[in-house]
């Protein structure tokens, strides 16, 4: 297996996918970058890294510079699907959804449901989110669980990058609507990722590692930061369960109340505010499904009911973090 | 003119169909037997079928919520259809969708749209991916006086001008954008193809009360787009003979104005003189269409009428290809 960082994981599944299929086309803007200016076409290759060569190879039809326009962008996606290929949009923040919501929940997300089930819309619309680099609160935004909540769309968010290229595969190769988060922050996370052909089923949670005391419930950024976090409660001999749900729609309900059944309390970690929340849809799902599991209340650890700050001292203080982690399971293994 | 006997028959009744499955659900609504909103097209059967009458099945379409005419002249089917708008299990979306929402991949209809201005956007990624192709294939946006407003049309324009994309995007202007008419609404003095124009495209302007001028107009817009030249644009000067939705009182509309309308701007009307004053076809065999229209829109409401329901319990199925 190769060592690789999660933006080189993606750039490579890109770059495959695409060889493989001719129907696959980017968009997005400064998926290629330079386009109209002195330095010409691929001057940048995407702000993030993520795109980079793809143009060169792949030409102007298939890797399309878009204008700033969101809406536009996610509807072209939306069209480009309807008429039988496989758009990947990149928003290049995943805040961006507000400018684009209609095209992605009234549009994308209803398709196939609204058109008798008789179409297809394979668009997979990549946002990247999260907070960790003092973009504040127009950038900033884990917005993933306000999508989870619509019905039509799926939703990943890959914690490694072994995972980047597993569920990026299968978004790619799937035929629903895939909402694909990945953290800004995160780009540069290395691990080991499987050679060739490579996908990893949605709706399969990975379990991270298996403690016994207490359930961990993550994804995204925040399963890295659980792990730090069990690392110091290893050492004083309290072993978590740890989750990482890879995908949130479809979620994999067994693999948690599982967990919780043999452990009997929950954390559920979420880079979100806390109203309507992910990490309130799963302590639903735990109340009403495996309540008589639980031998203490759970503990929900997620930013404030607050726009996100920009200063460093106020973003550390909004965003979780392995301390509150820590703190939290041993508040709910002291109860 | 260059349109042959069947052309011309074939246009007539594509136009008649529209009108006498507009005009049976306005009288239908009023049975209460139909649900939910509807908005009928009658008025503007020269644009749909005038643009219509050029395109493939490999050609797509997005429409609006005024969308029975455009899926009509597109080759959707219409006992289909109709048992779509009746809610029933054999609609052409399973009752999923109804009225605003009726689509047919198959013959490149790409959905009727309950959102005002959310289709221009799809006609430009659906144009991009017959630009990837490159079998000359264009994709068309239908969008309203209304629409034209929405951003997102704007956004649409530009993109498919910087992508050189084979989008077609027709302006139906009925002069009223729900109740509000478009010499308050449109700022740019009731003109929409210039706000096309300002964004780089070629745009044309034609009579859409006229299926001959639009149909003309259509068939150079088409050589222009089909050559390669990038997205165009087109503004039909048009009339709604019924309300923003059906039940709608139009307290709006001046006195006598539909009346008027009716007598002076009714696209079936002008068909017939037009091809009358020509002696291309003669009354009894346009009147001989109008009845074998009339029958199939009776057996459609018959047969939508007595129709099995959906059945509530498939009434989460068709969300996902997949979900596991």
């Amino acid at each position: 297996m190769a060592i690789m960082t999660i933006r080189d994981a993606i750039l490579q599944t890109l770059h495959a996918e695409m060889e493989r299929d001719p129907n696959i086309m980017l968009l997005g803007e400064d998926v290629v970058g330079g386009n109209g200016t002195a330095g010409g076409p691929e001057a940048i290759g995407g702000i993030w890294g993520t795109s980079g060569g793809l143009y060169a190879k792949f030409g102007p039809d298939r890797v399309i510079d878009t204008p700033i326009s969101e809406s536009a962008i996610v509807g072209a996606a939306a069209g480009a699907a309807l008429a039988g290929k496989r758009p990947v949009a990149e928003l290049m923040f995943a805040d961006f959804v507000g400018v684009s919501l209609d095209q992605i929940w009234n549009q994308i997300a209803k398709f196939r449901y609204m058109f008798g089930g008789k179409t297809k819309c394979p668009a997979v619309i990549r946002l990247i989110y999260g907070a960790g680099m003092n973009t504040a609160a127009q950038h900033s935004q884990s917005v993933y669980a306000m999508l989870t909540a619509m019905p039509g769309l799926k939703v990943v968010l890959p914690a490694t990058p072994a995972d980047a290229k597993g569920l990026l595969t299968e978004a790619l190769r799937g035929d629903d609507p895939v909402m694909f988060f990945e953290h800004k922050a995160m780009y540069g996370v290395k691990g080991e990722v499987p050679e060739g052909d490579y996908r990893q089923r949605f709706g399969e949670a990975r379990m991270v590692r298996e403690g016994g005391d207490v359930t961990i419930v993550a994804c995204g950024r925040m399963v890295n930061f659980s792990e730090k976090a069990a690392d110091k409660l290893a050492a004083d001999g309290i072993g978590c369960d740890l989750i990482d749900l890879r995908t949130t729609s479809p979620l994999d309900e067994e693999a948690i109340l599982d967990s919780v059944e043999a452990t009997g309390r929950l954390v559920v970690v979420d880079e979100s505010p806390p109203r309507c929340s992910l990490a309130a849809d799963i302590c639903a799902l735990v109340a009403t499904k495996g309540f008589t599991s639980l031998k203490a209340p759970p503990e929900l650890v997620t930013g404030p009911h607050s726009p996100i700050p920009f200063a460093r001292e106020l973003e550390r203080a909004w965003v979780p973090s392995p301390q509150k982690i820590e703190a939290a399971v041993r508040r709910v293994l002291a109860r | 003119m260059q349109l042959s006997r069947d052309e011309l028959l074939g246009a007539y009744r594509r136009m008649a169909t529209i009108r006498q499955f507009e005009e049976r659900l306005h009288d239908e609504i009023k049975t209460g037997e139909i649900a939910g909103f509807t908005h009928l097209y009658a008025g503007q059967e020269a644009v749909a079928v005038g643009v219509c009458d050029h395109l493939t099945v490999e050609d797509m379409i997005v429409s609006t919520h005024r969308g029975h005419g455009h899926c009509i002249a597109k080759g959707c089917d219409v006992p289909g259809m109709m048992q779509e708008i009746f809610g029933k299990a054999g609609g052409l979306c399973k009752g999923r969708g109804g009225s605003m929402h009726i689509a047919d991949l198959s013959v490149g209809m790409l959905g009727a749209n309950g959102i005002v201005g959310g289709g221009a956007p799809q006609a430009v990624g659906a144009a991009l991916a017959a630009k990837l192709d490159g079998k000359g294939r264009v994709a068309i946006a239908f969008s309203g006086d209304g629409a034209c407003n929405q951003g997102t049309t704007f956004e649409a324009m530009n993109m498919a001008v910087v992508t050189k994309a084979p989008a077609i995007f027709v302006f139906e202007n009925n002069h009223y954008s729900e109740h509000t008419g478009d010499a308050y609404a449109v700022g740019t003095s009731k003109d929409i193809a210039s706000r096309a124009e300002a964004f780089g495209m070629r745009a044309w302007r034609a009579n859409g009360c006229d299926y001959f001028d639009t149909y003309e107009t259509m068939r150079e817009l088409l050589d222009y787009v089909r050559a390669g030249n990038g997205p165009a644009a087109i503004e039909l000067d048009t009339e709604r003979f019924y309300g923003h939705f059906e039940g709608d009182p139009q307290r709006y509309r001046g006195k006598g104005e539909v009346d008027r309308l009716r007598d002076e701007r009714d696209c079936l009307k002008a068909f017939r003189a037009r091809v009358g004053a020509a002696k291309l076809l003669d009354a009894a065999e346009l009147d001989a269409i109008d009845a074998e229209v009339a029958a199939l829109i009776d057996a459609s409401v018959t047969e939508a009428r007595a129709a099995p329901a959906p059945d509530p319990a498939t009434v989460a199925e068709d969300v996902y290809v997949d979900y596991y």
